[in-house]
């Protein structure tokens, strides 16, 4: 969630406070937090002895621990959001010198009215300033027979009304499974999915999962809300038994092969994955899954070498180019261009040779040029460059052919600042003329540039040409010699 | 510049009320209520201070409790007193305070409630910064969101009076909207009988279109946010914008005088006018020589500080301009544009496809290949089995294997599919419903197809028009209708659909459309509110995108509003663009 965080990030620079380190010094203020702690320590001692006899009780019904100082503090506020809410209800309009910090004079009422209305459901201050106490009333501790006839007050649809408003309810009394299905119907027509999660977590705890889920099958909405909250709470073991009840094997799958990427340890990694390739995915994607398991393992045994290899310093090309990280966990690709920086001349038989790699991952043919390619660009190995390409016919010749077009190649060798000569030879080989043009134009290959116009019989162009070659070099003779050809058929 | 427009565009209501109203309410809960006096940013690591006195001020997440309640148990176990405050905002769950309660911490917290809904950005856009409702809703199916939406809407109305007329188009917004209705009804809204401000809302759903989110953005604002990402309003300009060693951070809204004429303009008519603008700068600057003392004296006291302004913005401009071309120029921008108008229009399917293989085997950029898969999926209704299964597999061998998640999730929701699967969900769909009543089973096809509904693209486009005939070069200089944004090559989906519902007062006509959209289309009168055409409020229309909206579009519809003489104002859940729609569907570490 580091989107999240960072877009976080800006209310901190938007807003007026900063945030800061935590080694933050600064003297006065530090002076000031001393005082003031030392007030409220004293204001703590003070409000402990009023609230002891105060117990809350939660959403669910069940009573929970003392919340002495929290109920004071709210409590203090709660006089002010009173008179706040009531003026506002009255008149409508703003009342806003309750508070005490008033900085315009726009009413603030609506906003403030606003927050009233949907109090903290647990908190006091706000269920007491709702309605007055008799709403509040069922949640402070009672005679066990009156708390009951309170509680019952409720209809579903009242319930869900008032969860949905953000107060307290009591879900206990919901026994029977028809009352939990109602309840859990008019939640979802509610369309308010804080609700819906709420019923469900009760119906979670009150019922048998079977049931539980034999419900749910029928209703998707609700299940979705399950599902979604098991993911978000962790509860792993719940989720896959809902799938399995579902025949979701597929997101059994999925769900229990998602772990690995929680486990930072490649040895354990690795063998979690190996636990994962028998899991029920579609045969396409348990081979994603083996091919997952064996790239790790390679991977490791890659690492481990290459590691060796490195501190040793015998390796010459180690020493030259010295790792920047790890290859342990990168994507096939990424490992096949490492493997052809490192290991590009090792024989079949080791795990790090590129064609090992194609082979083992059925890697097709135009991804492994591109990748062999941008590699062998990268350390200037021009002739390895050549190899690529150079296929012999049956007859004997030799021929440059490519799984991808060749200006791609011109592009991939320009990255890498690869000279002229080597260039021009791959811009040559681009078909189409106006790109070959546009490229030989760009990169100055000029011979290239000379011969695609003489091709053309285009003598303008040609002739405009000469002023961008340099005055008396091969280039410029060379022009001269084409245009005094007298057997060419000019165009223009 | 670009367009003129006419002149009777109402004025938008003041959002300054409710920037001040959020500003007010944060500070009076921090201050007033608990004396906070520093502000700490939850992080992944311990907190280590010695004040007696935590507020956490966090969205309500499972796993932010689990981290407050780690510092509580660990304060505890020490044997350490202090006291424990959590703000929720926009509001709290329950499942945050059973997590509370199952760690044990529950009423060590006490927590609170801090209901931001509506962050103005600009003086037509107001966002609730919720970037997660669209994988929730969307992918996950959690209705959390909509409750903050109904409302965003119910502040809204209370604030600008009621709103005469309300249109919508999806599930989501038809929830949303009975949801606000509901929260309406039950309080005597003092909005009543109020002078509206804003007269129609039009409510959609993101996955009505995500061909127009998909798109590479190209007006000026767009491709800033695309690049840079615009976060709450602003953009963190690096040394390549600034030349210098620092960044800065630029406000970017109608106050920037150098920017509000920009931003809605394609790329291609920016340099142009900025350029026109430095030579006007420079201008100005030179009348100062032969000036005499006094003169001199009312300029530097004058117009200098104004010029100075301008000169620092449009430096800047200047510098974001020269980055994102350069940028652009190393991914073979033009070529790729090139392959999105040929999916848009539906023409050489083939070589598009093999451009995005080649995207894919270059490793360019993990976001831009899944934006660019989506793309050709939505528009040719999912991709054919053997297309889907090379590219996910060259996907997984350039980018990780791991994505196979993230191949799932999007076949989820249906923004990358196999053209087979649908058959596959029908047999669930017919399974189950075999098992429950007609009225039930109903119910389940809509839950089915909300996950993964076909796209259709092609029949709406053609239905709609949207994509422009071009007889000639498309002028963008002088635009003639919303494609606009895209080159002249698409009319954004959305914006049609608003602009065509907006012309006909309902969706009367617009059956087949519909249809294909899958339904879900409303459109309500306020009976309370008296349809006075002589209101100004009648030409103010609320846009609410339900997933985000992107600068895009908002351009669209200002310039939609521009020729129309009527207003657009942006409600969005967050401002999304391709790239933020692609990383929220990827699965990361938990």
């Amino acid at each position: 969630m580091s989107r999240a965080r960072a877009d976080e990030e800006e209310y901190w620079h938007s807003s007026k406070f900063r945030a800061f380190t935590f080694d933050d010094e600064d003297d006065e203020l530090s002076q000031l937090k001393e005082s003031k702690r030392a007030v409220n320590s004293l204001r703590d001692i003070v409000d402990d002895d009023d609230d002891d006899d105060l117990e809350r009780v939660s959403w669910s019904g069940e009573p929970v621990g003392s919340i002495s100082w929290s109920i004071k503090e709210t409590a203090s506020s709660s006089t002010s959001s009173l008179e706040g809410r009531d003026s506002g209800l009255q008149k409508g309009s703003s009342s806003y010198a309750a508070f005490p910090k008033q900085v315009s004079s726009y009413s603030l009422s609506s906003l403030f009215k606003g927050r009233n209305k949907l109090p903290s459901f647990q908190s006091l201050s706000d269920a007491l300033s709702d309605t007055g106490v008799k709403n509040y009333a069922p949640e402070l501790r009672r005679p066990k027979a009156e708390y009951k006839d309170y509680s019952s007050d409720w209809s579903p649809k009242d319930t869900v009304r008032r969860m949905q408003r953000g107060k307290v309810c009591s879900l206990e009394r919901f026994r029977s499974l028809q009352d939990k299905l109602v309840l859990l119907d008019e939640a979802v027509a509610g369309h308010d999915g804080n609700v819906i999660t709420a019923v469900l977590i009760f119906l979670k705890r009150t019922l048998r999962r079977e049931i539980l889920f034999r419900e749910l099958e029928v209703r998707q909405v609700a299940l979705c809300h399950l599902i979604h909250f098991l993911k978000e709470a962790g509860e792993q073991k719940l989720l896959l038994d809902l799938l399995r009840f579902l025949d979701r094997t597929e997101e059994v799958a999925l769900s229990q092969y998602r772990e690995h990427l929680n486990i930072q340890d490649v040895e354990k990694r690795r063998e979690f994955l190996k636990g994962c390739i028998g899991l029920p995915f579609s045969a396409e994607d348990t081979s994603h899954i083996q091919d997952h398991y064996t790239l790790l393992e390679r991977q490791i045994i890659i690492e481990a070498n290459d590691r060796h290899l490195e501190t040793a310093g015998q390796s010459e090309i180690f020493r030259k180019y010295p790792r920047k990280a790890s290859i342990l966990n990168m994507p096939l690709v990424t490992t096949l261009f490492y493997s052809c920086f490192y290991h590009y001349t090792e024989a079949e038989g080791t795990f790090s040779s590129p064609t090992n790699l194609k082979k083992t991952f059925k890697i097709p043919d135009k991804q492994y040029v591109l990748t062999a390619l941008a590699a062998r660009a990268k350390l200037r190995a021009w002739d390895d460059v050549d190899a690529l390409f150079t296929t012999k016919t049956w007859l004997g010749y030799t021929k440059k052919k490519a799984p991808i077009g060749f200006h791609r190649v011109v592009e991939i060798l320009q990255r890498n600042s690869a000279p002229v000569q080597v260039l021009q030879e791959y811009v040559r080989l681009v078909e189409d003329v106006e790109t070959r043009l546009n490229l030989a134009t760009k990169y100055k290959c000029h011979d290239v540039v000379i011969e695609t116009y003489k091709d053309l019989k285009d003598r303008i162009q040609l002739t405009a040409y000469k002023c961008k070659v340099e005055r008396g070099s091969a280039e410029e003779e060379k022009i001269n010699s084409i245009l005094n050809n007298m057997q060419i058929r000019w165009k223009n | 510049m670009a367009f003129a427009g006419r002149r009777d565009v109402p004025e938008p209501p003041d959002f300054g009320i409710l920037k001040r109203l959020a500003r007010d309410q944060l500070i009076y809960l921090l201050e007033q209520q608990h004396e906070v006096d520093k502000l700490y940013k939850v992080d992944s690591r311990p907190a280590l201070s010695t004040s007696d006195q935590f507020c956490f001020l966090v969205r309500p997440r499972i796993k932010t409790m689990r981290y407050i309640a780690d510092i509580v148990n660990a304060d505890k176990m020490s044997g350490r007193s202090r006291k424990y405050k959590i703000i929720f905002s926009p509001q709290k769950f329950y499942a945050c305070e059973m997590v509370l309660e199952e760690e044990g911490v529950f009423g060590d917290v006490t927590c609170d409630e801090w209901s931001f809904y509506l962050l103005p950005l600009d003086e037509d856009i107001i966002s609730m910064e919720l970037p997660e409702f669209f994988r929730d809703y969307f992918l996950e199916g959690d209705h959390r969101w909509i409750n903050s939406v109904a409302r965003a809407l119910q502040l809204l109305n209370s604030l600008y009076g009621p709103f005469g007329k309300a249109y919508g188009i999806g599930r989501c917004a038809k929830m949303s909207y009975e949801l606000w209705r509901d929260l309406e009804e039950e309080s005597e809204s003092d909005g009543q009988g109020r002078k509206p401000e804003i007269g129609n809302i039009f409510l959609m759903d993101r996955d009505m279109d995500y061909v127009t989110a998909l798109c590479s953005q190209v007006v000026y604002e767009g491709l800033v946010d695309d690049t840079f990402r615009i976060k709450c309003g602003s953009v963190d300009f690096g040394p390549d914008v600034t030349s210098s060693d620092k960044s800065i951070k630029v406000l970017l809204n109608a106050q920037d005088k150098v920017f509000s004429q920009i931003r809605n303009e394609h790329f291609s008519s920016v340099f142009g006018f900025l350029s026109q603008k430095s030579r006007n700068l420079q201008a100005q600057y030179d009348r100062r020589r032969g000036m005499d003392i006094k003169q001199m004296k009312n300029f530097v006291s004058q117009e200098l500080k104004g010029l100075k302004q301008e000169h620092r913005l449009l430096s800047l401009h200047i510098g974001a301009c020269e980055s994102i071309m350069k940028k652009k120029t190393k991914q073979d921008f033009q070529e790729m544009i090139k392959a999105e108008h040929s999916l848009l229009e539906g023409v050489d399917v083939r070589e598009s496809t093999s451009f995005i293989e080649e995207h894919i085997d270059r490793q360019v950029s993990p976001i831009e290949s899944l934006r660019l898969m989506c793309l050709l999926s939505i528009t040719e209704n999912g991709l054919i089995p053997k297309d889907y299964r090379s590219l996910k597999t060259q996907y997984l061998q350039s980018y990780g294997p791991e994505h196979l998640l993230t191949f799932h999730n999007l076949k989820r929701v249906g923004l990358l599919t196999e053209q087979a699967a649908g058959e596959t969900l029908t047999a669930v769909e017919s399974k189950v419903s075999k098992l429950v009543t007609d009225r039930a089973a109903g119910k389940i096809t809509d839950a089915f197809n909300s996950l993964a509904r076909k796209s259709n693209f092609r029949a709406i486009s053609k239905k709609l028009g949207l994509i422009p005939r071009v007889d000639g070069e498309y002028d963008l200089k002088m635009p003639r209708d919303m494609a606009y944004v895209f080159s002249g090559a698409y009319i954004p989906l959305s914006c049609k659909i608003i602009e065509q519902v907006l012309e006909r007062r309902g969706w009367l006509g617009l059956e087949e459309v519909v249809r294909l959209l899958n339904g879900n289309e409303f459109s309500v009168s306020d009976s309370t509110v008296e349809d006075n055409p002589t209101w100004e409020s009648q030409r103010v229309i609320l846009a609410v995108f339900l997933g985000g909206c992107t600068f895009s579009e908002i351009a669209a519809l200002r310039f939609l509003g521009k020729e129309r003489g009527c207003k657009f104002i942006f409600l969005t859940t967050a401002i999304t663009n391709s790239a933020r729609m692609m990383e929220a569907m990827i699965e990361a570490k938990a």
